[in-house]
C-alpha cells in the first residue's frame, strides 16, 4: 500500500475544454493509468502516446489488460487513477455534450461484431447517420452503400440480418459501422480473430487501403502475428503491468526481454517475419 | 469543438460565363449534421436544377465521403461540366464514379392475404402442439430412465431448481397472497354483513382460497418468475451454444435440464400453494377479526366445517399440474429460440403469455372435472 500512496490522485492537468483534432496533440495520451480488479493489479503506471496517423498495435500475454486498455480509451471503464486523454480532453472529466461529440469521431470494431441482431446490415450501418438526426434519409442510403462498398459487400447484402452471415461478413459490416461517421479514430479488437487465413488477409488489406484512404488513426489489439506485422506501423508491449518496450516492429526485435524474445521470436514468430521479408523483397523488386 | 467553418454554398448568378456555384466551409458529416444546416443546403440545392451551371470546391477547407456524396446526388450522380477541385478532393469523386450506382435491393413485398396469415397462424399453431407433445414424450422417457437409476439422477439440477423456483418465491408468495386475502375477506365481509351472514365469512373465504385462488395465484406467480427465467435461461445458453456444447458431450438436454426443472416445479408448486393458502387465510383472518370482529379461534375451529378435505386435495393437485404445465410450456419456448437478442426477448413474452393462459385453462378444466367434488 505504501507504494499506491506515492502515486498522485490526478496527473492531469486542464484539458482546453474542446476536442483537438487536428492532430497538434497526442491523440490519445495514457498517463500513471492504474487498474484494479480487486486486489490484483492490472496496470500500474501505465504510460502511452498515440500519434495522427499511425496503426498502433497493443500486444500482451493473455491477462495483461490490452482489451481493458482499449476500453479504457473509449471510456467503457474508468482506471483506478490516472488519466486517458482522447483528442486532448481528459474523458473521464468531459462533459456529456462532447463525450457525444468525441463518440461522433471514433469507432470501434469489437471482436465479436457487436451487430444490433434486430436491425439488417444496412440498418446497422445507418444507425449512426440517423442517429444524427439532421441527414436526409436518401444522403443515409447512398453513404451506406459506400460504405458497403469500401469494406467490399455489394448491395445485394443490405437487407440481410446479422444472425445470415458467416464470421467474414460480419466483421466487415462491423467496420463498415465503425467507419460511418467518417471517424479520425478507428479501434479494433482484434480484427482478424476467427478469420481463415484468406479472409483475414483480405481485412488486413481493406484496414490498410482504409487506413490510406481516410487518413485514420487505428489503435489495435491483436495476438495475429501476420495481421500485427502487416499493419502496424509502432507495437506497444505490455508486460508486467506496464508498456515494456514502444516503437516499430524493426527497433522492438533488437531489445532483449523474455516476452519479446519469446513473442516475437518464437517459431511463430519467426515463420511470420520470414514472409514479411519475402512479401517486402517482393515489392521492392 | 473547433469545427472551422459552417458548410455554405454561395450562387453568384453571373452575367458573362454563366451562373456558378461556390462552396464552402467545412463539408463533413459533423458539420454538415450541425443545427439547420442540412436543411438550408437541401432547400439551396433544390433551387439549382439547372445545367450548365459552374461548380467551385476550391473553398472547402475539409471534406469527408458523406459532404462529397451530397454533392454527388445534388449533380445528379455525374460529374457536371464544369468543376473546380482543390488538390485532394478529386479521390472522392473518384471513388464515388467509379462506384458507379448502387441500388438498394428491394424488399420482398408482403404478399400474404389474411387467410393466408391465418393459415400459417394456424400451421404455427400445430407446430407448437406437437412439439409440445414430443416434449412431453421425451421427459417421460427420461423419467422412466431417471426411475430404472435413480442414484445416477440429475439430484443437485432437481435441488437446486426447487430452491430456486421454490424457496425463493417463498416471500413474495406471502406478500400477495395476504393481500388478496385481506381484501378479498374485506369485501366479503361487507356484503355478508347485509344479508346477516358474517359467521359464513370462513366457509366463503376457505373455499375460495384453499380450491381456487391459492393455486392460481401461486403458479401465476411462478410463472412470471420461474417461467420467464427458464426459458431466458435456455435461450441464452442456445446463444453461447452452450446447448449444442451439451449435446457434443452426450448429455441430453430432457434429463440434465428439462426433466429437473419439471420434477422441481411439480414438487415445489404443490409446497408453495399450502403457503400461499396459508398466508392468504392468515390475512383474510386479521381482516375478519377487524371488520367483523371474528376471532381467529373461532375462525380456525369452524375452517374444518366449512371446507372438506376434497378441497384441499383438488388444490394441492392442481399445484402440481400447474407446476408442470409451467415448467413445460418454459422449456418448449426457451428451446426454440434463436441465437438473437429479438428471439431471445419474444420468446421470453410469448413463454409466460402461454404458461399463464395453460395455467387458467388446467384450472377451468379442473372446475368441471371436479364440479361435483368437494361440496
Amino acid at each position: 500500500m505504501a507504494n499506491q500512496a506515492l502515486v498522485p490522485e490526478k496527473v492531469c492537468g486542464p484539458g482546453t475544454g474542446e476536442l483537438t483534432l487536428d492532430g497538434s496533440v497526442p491523440i490519445v495520451e495514457i498517463t500513471g493509468l492504474w487498474t484494479k480488479y480487486g486486489r490484483t493489479v492490472v496496470h500500474q503506471d501505465l504510460n502511452l502516446e498515440i500519434e495522427q496517423g499511425e496503426i498502433l498495435s497493443i500486444v500482451g500475454g493473455s491477462g495483461t489488460g490490452k482489451t481493458t486498455l482499449l476500453r479504457q480509451m473509449l471510456g467503457l471503464e474508468t482506471p483506478a487513477r490516472g488519466c486517458v486523454r482522447v483528442f486532448g480532453e481528459d474523458i473521464s472529466e468531459i462533459d456529456s455534450d462532447q463525450l457525444q461529440q468525441l463518440r461522433n469521431h471514433w469507432g470501434m470494431l469489437f471482436q465479436q461484431g457487436a451487430l444490433y441482431s434486430a436491425l439488417t446490415v444496412f440498418e446497422n450501418i445507418a444507425q449512426p447517420m440517423r442517429e444524427l438526426g439532421t441527414l436526409p434519409e436518401d444522403l443515409v442510403r447512398d453513404a451506406v452503400l459506400l460504405k458497403m462498398n469500401m469494406v467490399g459487400m455489394g448491395p445485394e447484402h443490405a437487407n440481410k440480418m446479422p444472425s445470415d452471415l458467416s464470421g467474414g461478413m460480419v466483421k466487415r459490416v462491423a467496420l463498415a459501422r465503425a467507419l460511418a461517421l467518417e471517424p479520425k479514430l478507428l479501434f479494433l479488437d482484434e480484427p482478424t480473430a476467427g478469420l481463415d487465413p484468406d479472409l483475414s488477409e483480405a481485412f488486413v488489406s481493406l484496414i490498410k487501403s482504409l487506413h490510406r484512404e481516410l487518413g485514420l488513426t487505428v489503435v489495435m489489439v491483436t495476438h495475429d502475428l501476420d495481421t500485427l506485422f502487416a499493419l502496424s506501423t509502432r507495437i506497444a508491449v505490455l508486460a508486467e503491468k506496464h508498456v515494456i518496450a514502444l516503437g516499430p516492429l524493426r527497433d522492438l526485435l533488437t531489445i532483449d526481454h523474455p516476452f519479446i524474445k519469446e513473442f516475437f521470436l518464437g517459431d511463430r514468430g519467426r515463420r511470420a517475419l520470414e514472409a514479411l521479408d519475402e512479401k517486402t523483397n517482393t515489392e521492392h523488386h | 469543438m473547433p469545427i472551422a467553418k459552417e458548410p455554405t454554398l454561395t450562387l453568384n448568378p453571373g452575367a458573362a460565363k454563366g451562373p456558378s456555384v461556390a462552396a464552402g466551409g467545412t463539408w463533413q458529416v459533423h458539420a454538415l449534421a450541425q443545427g439547420k444546416t442540412m436543411a438550408t443546403i437541401t432547400a439551396m440545392i433544390k433551387t439549382l436544377k439547372a445545367d450548365g451551371v459552374k461548380w467551385d470546391l476550391t473553398a472547402i477547407d475539409s471534406m469527408d465521403h458523406i459532404g462529397a456524396q451530397l454533392l454527388w446526388n445534388a449533380w445528379g450522380k455525374t460529374r457536371p461540366a464544369d468543376l473546380q477541385l482543390a488538390p485532394g478532393q478529386e479521390e472522392f469523386f473518384n471513388r464515388l464514379e467509379s462506384t458507379g450506382k448502387l441500388e438498394l435491393p428491394a424488399a420482398r413485398p408482403q404478399r400474404l392475404t389474411w387467410v393466408m396469415k391465418l393459415g400459417f397462424a394456424m400451421l404455427l399453431f400445430f407446430e407448437h402442439l406437437i412439439a409440445l407433445t414430443s416434449l412431453i414424450g421425451q421427459v417421460v422417457q427420461e423419467l422412466w430412465r431417471f426411475a430404472r437409476a435413480p442414484m445416477r439422477g440429475p439430484w443437485k439440477e432437481i435441488s437446486a431448481n426447487i430452491f430456486h423456483a421454490g424457496f425463493q418465491a417463498l416471500g413474495i408468495t406471502a406478500l400477495v397472497g395476504f393481500l388478496i386475502g385481506v381484501v378479498f375477506s374485506y369485501l366479503s365481509a361487507q356484503q355478508l354483513r347485509n344479508f346477516g351472514g358474517d359467521i359464513f365469512l370462513v366457509n366463503l373465504l376457505g373455499m375460495s382460497i384453499i380450491r381456487e385462488l391459492g393455486p392460481l395465484l401461486a403458479a401465476i406467480l411462478v410463472a412470471g418468475r420461474s417461467g420467464s427465467s427458464i426459458t431466458a435461461q435456455l435461450g441464452v445458453m442456445r446463444v453461447t451454444e452452450e446447448l449444442d456444447a451439451m449435446l457434443v458431450m452426450g448429455i441430453s438436454h430432457g434429463f440434465r435440464l428439462i426433466m429437473p426443472k419439471v420434477l422441481a416445479l411439480a414438487i415445489a408448486m404443490p409446497l408453495l400453494v399450502i403457503w400461499t393458502d396459508t398466508i392468504a387465510l392468515l390475512g383474510g383472518m386479521v381482516s375478519a377479526k377487524v371488520e367483523l370482529n371474528l376471532s381467529p379461534q373461532y375462525f380456525i375451529l369452524k375452517l374444518p366445517d366449512a371446507v372438506p378435505l376434497a378441497n384441499y386435495m383438488i388444490g394441492l393437485g392442481k399445484g402440481t399440474v400447474f407446476g408442470i404445465l409451467i415448467a413445460l410450456v418454459s422449456c418448449h419456448f426457451g428451446l426454440r429460440i434463436k441465437p438473437n437478442t429479438e428471439s431471445l426477448g419474444r420468446g421470453t413474452t410469448t413463454s409466460v403469455v402461454t404458461a399463464i393462459t395453460a395455467v387458467i385453462l388446467a384450472d377451468a378444466v379442473f372446475a368441471i372435472v371436479f364440479s361435483g367434488v368437494g361440496f
